[in-house]
């Protein structure tokens, strides 16, 4: 128990020293090594010391803490009406103020009498979170303190904040490891909130106009999500005097619905599905460690976490169906929108958004084997995700554009970077690394239980192939001749990030079989009592499929790079008008320089034309979602 | 009638695999000769020896290698083995869906290979390919589905043993499947990326920048796949060999006849088309079967 | 193996002829004389040919291209002239732009003649060509061993 509080309280630790020690001061990185170690090596202690065990719960005298955390919530929702008033802006406000309400009564009046058994437990699926929050998360950190200065070399225009950024971001890892260890949902409630404000403190940063109006953006929506929540939990008390995690899933069904579809609709929104995707495009707007930290480790991955969890609740019912539909419209709408982006950033915030589509569907079907591939993908989508996100904000400061097109021989320019960026790529979609696999069982699960789920995993596979294969087309077309290598310095930090998340991306492809038998078969046996069994051979196959890519891939590129001698190089062929490889002569004698564009067909897949279509089918699915758990 | 399926049983999965590897060249290229024969007699031309396509592989692994980057020709080597391995793991009897991804991946790797060269008509064959994977990739995934669906089984040992015939389950992802092999056999409509015909408007695509060795490998893994695929019309009359055997032929004929007779497709058209018939004819198919069940 | 004369593939390049050439090597194309039954295709890539066909005196506009594509074929490789204008310039060879046959520039291996050339004699060079392919492949093949 003392690990779970201690990765709940040194964050916060952390984040209050990031406040006080002064910006540039060498103890300030000695603090961020010591603190990514720390993060990064308790959840692992966590994995070894449970193991064997089944999820434990833990008592923790609460009344304290609960008083404590009011008079937190008190003043979050204070600090929201200061920074709406200031912004003029008055939605937040009344959100914010309802909530509080509801709250601020629900613990004057039934907050004495409550009796929480359990505040805290752990089990392995909060052990595969705290894994990926505390690495990935303390990663991103660091990679922060090589990026932020640069950050402001390049845009002077911002004022630096770094201190108040770093004990955000500590702040955020705080709240997450209290969401995937709270079974008081009290607790969970609170912490979710924090991690509502910090994401919107966190996207406003840069405190221009179109950084704020995402900012608000975003904390309107998940304000909003936390009202849902907040509802659902007073009426949860009302009907059955329970306020914990592992019986609500455990009660009769029909109590329970309506709070579980609550807390479902805000892990909608905090997994920024259709209809509240716009906030996660729109936090693209920070700087990069932010979009990283909120796409891959956590916040949206805080959303999918508590879709998960409340899931059983739902289990055989319209809702859990509606659950479905909605991730399946958000992983095929999303997937088909990413193809008309040219906008790197967008890219991977709607693949993020699909990919995150394809978990909430499989938390609606529910069965041990979409829960199995759930849980993969959300293992292996915070890695990779992490890293290319990564590798986009640095290729932003060294060409000065986030814009896929302006990514030529991104290859010859920024040799290292690619390769990192092309493995993460390889993490996201191509088989049979990574999410692949989790899409094999998905479409399995999917044929059993609702045919028509897999009809829109087909085709949404064969558009999130092509936003893949066209931009990884794009990074490593080669052209023989000189061309300036982008040689600003990367700093370490960065470098030691990337290289981090670039060895886990390839650890976690390889070692699936081990995760899948050492931490997820467990979690669903307790869950569903039998593991789902991917066949033996399909995944022997697999595995050495991998490693002789891993193999070959070097030997390949050794061999053609150095060994292989027996070839005569010549120019591409520009009709026989070559004046080198990418000139050509024109009409007129004049020199003309071929250029290679991308198809991102705007006009079947562009954003005004399938984003509306998303927001309407899943508000229809909301409301029968919903309109059930009302009768 | 059923000694295929018994020298079928007697095999190791190793063994049939072998048998793959070997013989899907030889059968691969006599197709390949067969279609070069007939469409030039349905052109009314006497066109060349069957054995052609043989020569001409032959003749391209002796030719000089050029190259315009170091690297671009291996992409092509990783396409070859993954087409190949994929052929193999479905011809063993493996999962169906493997064979699926496998041959996607091998795809992938072919149309980097596209992109990698920086050729502006290798370039824009790589962007057209791109687009018809994702025009053939849903129904290709539907048809995995629709089989396991009616037989309860990914494996293809299982399907192709099933009793009975698949095509009543699945006539309308057969027909679904039949509209995208035209575009995995590259042929007219769909030959948007590269053609086997003398002249396209960006020159020979995808293909452009590879010469010599490269492009015999990249025919031999084109045949590799077109018997893949023609095993995959065997599974829908898996029932009767022989039945299985003639269609299959008969399916690459009616292929032919296709190419004949269809000027080249816009992407657009491509797109749409195949998508739609996808839905309609697919879905459908699966949507029925769900009831059934 | 000879397998050069079982399948030469064609570059057909036009340096500036008045297309009466060119349209006699595409004729030679059709279901009449089908060029095809002897494996010979014609690519429209040099990267893909084996055989050259230039028709049409060489210009100075003209020559950078085709020296161009002649170096982007792979060896072994065989230059064609044909028709009168490729082989010497016929008429055009005094014009102050034109430097004359196909010869001026690159070394050609077989001359076909006539204006316009006929597809049977067409044909016929190529199959020359074949002959000329295989021994430049043993010289080349030597040259490299």
């Amino acid at each position: 128990m003392n690990a779970l509080i201690f990765l709940i309280i040194f964050p916060l630790f952390i984040a209050a020293l990031a406040l006080v020690l002064p910006a540039g001061n060498a103890l300030r990185k000695t603090v961020g090594v010591i603190a990514g170690v720390v993060l990064s090596a308790v959840p692992i202690y966590l994995l070894i010391a449970y193991l064997d065990t089944g999820p434990v719960y833990f008592r923790v005298g609460s009344h304290l803490v609960n008083m404590v955390m009011l008079a937190v919530e008190v003043v979050i929702a204070a600090f929201i009406v200061y920074i709406s008033l200031r912004s003029k802006r008055y939605l937040p406000i009344v959100l914010v103020a309802v909530q509080s309400l509801i709250m601020v009564t629900f613990e004057l009046t039934a907050g004495g009498t409550m009796e929480i058994e359990h505040s805290l437990f752990v089990d392995k699926f909060s052990i595969i979170m705290a894994l990926i929050i505390g690495i990935i998360g303390s990663a991103i950190c660091l990679y922060g303190i090589g990026y932020i200065p640069e950050y402001h070399q390049h845009h002077k225009e911002i004022k630096e904040r770094r201190r108040y950024f770093s004990f955000l971001i500590y702040l955020f890892l705080s709240a997450m490891f209290g969401i995937v260890f709270s079974n008081n949902l009290m607790w969970l409630y609170f912490f979710w909130e924090i991690t509502t404000i910090c994401s919107a403190l966190l996207i406003g940063y840069r405190n221009d106009k179109q950084s704020i109006e995402s900012s608000f953006r975003a904390l309107n929506m998940n304000l909003l999500g936390g009202l849902v929540f907040a509802i659902g939990l007073v009426y949860l008390y009302n009907s059955s005097h329970i306020m914990e995690l592992d019986k609500l899933i455990k009660l009769d069904r029909n109590l329970v619905l309506l709070p579980a579809v609550c807390m479902a609709f805000a892990g909608l929104v905090k997994s920024a599905q259709f209809p509240f995707s716009s906030w996660l495009t729109g936090a693209m707007v920070a700087p990069t460690p932010v979009s990283a930290l909120l796409h891959s480790s956590t916040m949206v991955k805080a959303g999918v976490y508590i879709i998960l969890r409340v899931a059983p609740a739902l289990e055989n019912t319209v809702a859990a169906k509606m659950l479905m539909f909605i991730g399946g419209v958000s992983f095929l709408i999303t997937a088909l929108m990413a193809i008309s982006q040219s906008n790197a950033k967008k890219v991977l915030a709607y693949s993020t958004i699909s990919n995150l589509g394809l978990i909430v569907a499989c938390a609606g079907i529910n069965t041990a084997a979409a829960v199995w591939s759930a849980l993969l993908l959300i293992v292996f989508h915070a890695v990779a995700k992490s890293l290319l996100f990564l590798c986009v904000g640095i290729v932003e400061y060294k060409l000065d554009s986030r814009d896929i097109e302006d990514m030529d021989y991104l290859i010859m320019r920024l040799p290292k970077l690619t390769a990192v960026m092309m493995i993460g790529m390889a993490g996201m979609f191509l088989a049979p690394f990574g999410m692949i696999i989790s899409k094999f069982v998905t479409l399995k699960a999917f044929v059993d239980t609702n045919p028509g789920m897999a009809i829109v995993l087909a085709y949404g596979s064969a558009a999130t192939v092509f936003f893949w294969v066209k931009w990884m087309g794009k990074i490593m077309s080669i052209r023989h001749g000189e061309i300036e290598v982008v040689a600003h310095r990367v700093s370490r930090w960065e470098w030691f990030t990337l290289d981090v998340l670039a060895v886990s991306t390839v650890f976690v492809c390889l070692a699936f079989p081990l995760i899948s038998s050492g931490v997820i078969d467990p979690y669903l046996t307790e869950r569903f009592g039998n593991v789902p069994v991917p066949d033996f051979f399909n995944v022997m196959v697999t595995f050495f499929i991998m490693v002789g890519l891993l193999v070959l891939l070097p030997l390949g590129l050794f061999y053609f790079g150095f060994a292989n001698k027996n070839y005569r190089r010549v120019a591409t062929y520009l009709g026989g008008a070559n004046i080198d490889n990418v000139t050509f002569e024109g009409a007129m004698a004049s020199v003309q320089t071929i250029e290679m564009k991308n198809y991102y067909l705007q006009k079947y897949f562009g954003e005004d034309r399938l984003f509306n279509v998303g927001v309407i089918i899943s508000l229809a699915l909301l409301c029968v979602m919903f309109g059930v758990a009302f009768i | 009638m059923n000694s295929i399926y018994e020298a079928y049983q007697v095999l190791s999965m190793a063994e049939r695999a072998l048998v793959f590897l070997v013989l899907a060249p030889i059968a691969g290229g006599l197709l390949a000769g067969i279609d070069r024969k007939l469409s030039a007699r349905l052109q009314g031309r006497y066109g060349p020896p069957v054995r052609q396509p043989f020569f001409d592989v032959l003749k391209l692994f002796q030719k000089e290698r050029i190259v315009v980057n170091k690297f671009q020709n291996f992409n092509i080597i990783l396409f070859f083995l993954f087409t190949a391995c994929s052929g193999a793991l479905f011809f063993a009897g493996a999962d169906i869906l493997l064979t699926v991804f496998g041959l996607a991946l091998a795809g992938t790797f072919f149309i980097l290979a596209g992109f990698s060269v920086g050729s502006p008509y290798s370039h824009l064959g790589a962007e057209r390919e791109v687009i018809q994977m994702v025009s053939y990739e849903p129904m290709v995934i539907l048809m995995a589905v629709g089989m396991y669906q009616a037989t309860g089984s990914f494996k293809v040992a299982d399907l192709v043993q099933y009793e009975a015939p698949l095509i009543l389950y699945l006539p309308g992802i057969f027909l679904g499947f039949l509209y995208i092999l035209t575009i995995k056999f590259r042929k007219s409509p769909f030959d948007l990326s590269m053609s086997h015909h003398a002249h396209q408007e960006i020159v020979r695509g995808i293909t452009t920048e590879f010469s010599g060795p490269a492009l015999a490998l990249i025919e031999i893994t084109h045949w590799y796949e077109n018997v893949l695929l023609l095993g995959m019309v065997y599974l829908f009359f898996g029932f009767n060999p022989w039945i299985a055997l003639v269609v299959s032929l008969a399916t690459y004929l009616f292929e032919i006849f296709i190419d004949m007779n269809y000027a080249r497709f816009k992407w657009q058209l491509t797109l749409a088309s195949t998508w739609l018939f996808t839905a309609v004819a697919g879905i459908s198919n699966i949507v029925v079967l769900s009831v059934m069940k | 193996m000879a397998w050069f004369k079982r399948s030469p593939w064609i570059l057909h390049y036009n340096a500036t002829s008045c297309n009466g050439c060119d349209t006699e090597v595409i004729v030679s194309l059709t279901p009449l004389y089908d060029l095809e039954r002897f494996g010979i295709i014609n690519t429209g890539n040099p990267k893909h040919a084996d055989i050259l066909a230039v028709t049409g005196s060489v210009n100075e506009k003209s020559v950078q291209a085709l020296k161009n594509l002649y170096d982007q074929m792979p060896n072994p490789k065989v230059i064609m002239a044909v028709g009168l204008c490729a082989i010497s310039g016929c008429v055009f060879q005094d014009c102050y732009n034109v430097m004359g046959g196909v010869d001026k520039v690159l070394p050609v291996d077989v001359y076909v003649p006539g204006c316009a050339a006929r597809p049977e004699a067409i044909i016929d060079g190529v199959i020359m060509a074949c002959e000329i392919l295989e021994k430049k492949y043993a010289e080349w093949k030597k040259g490299r061993g």
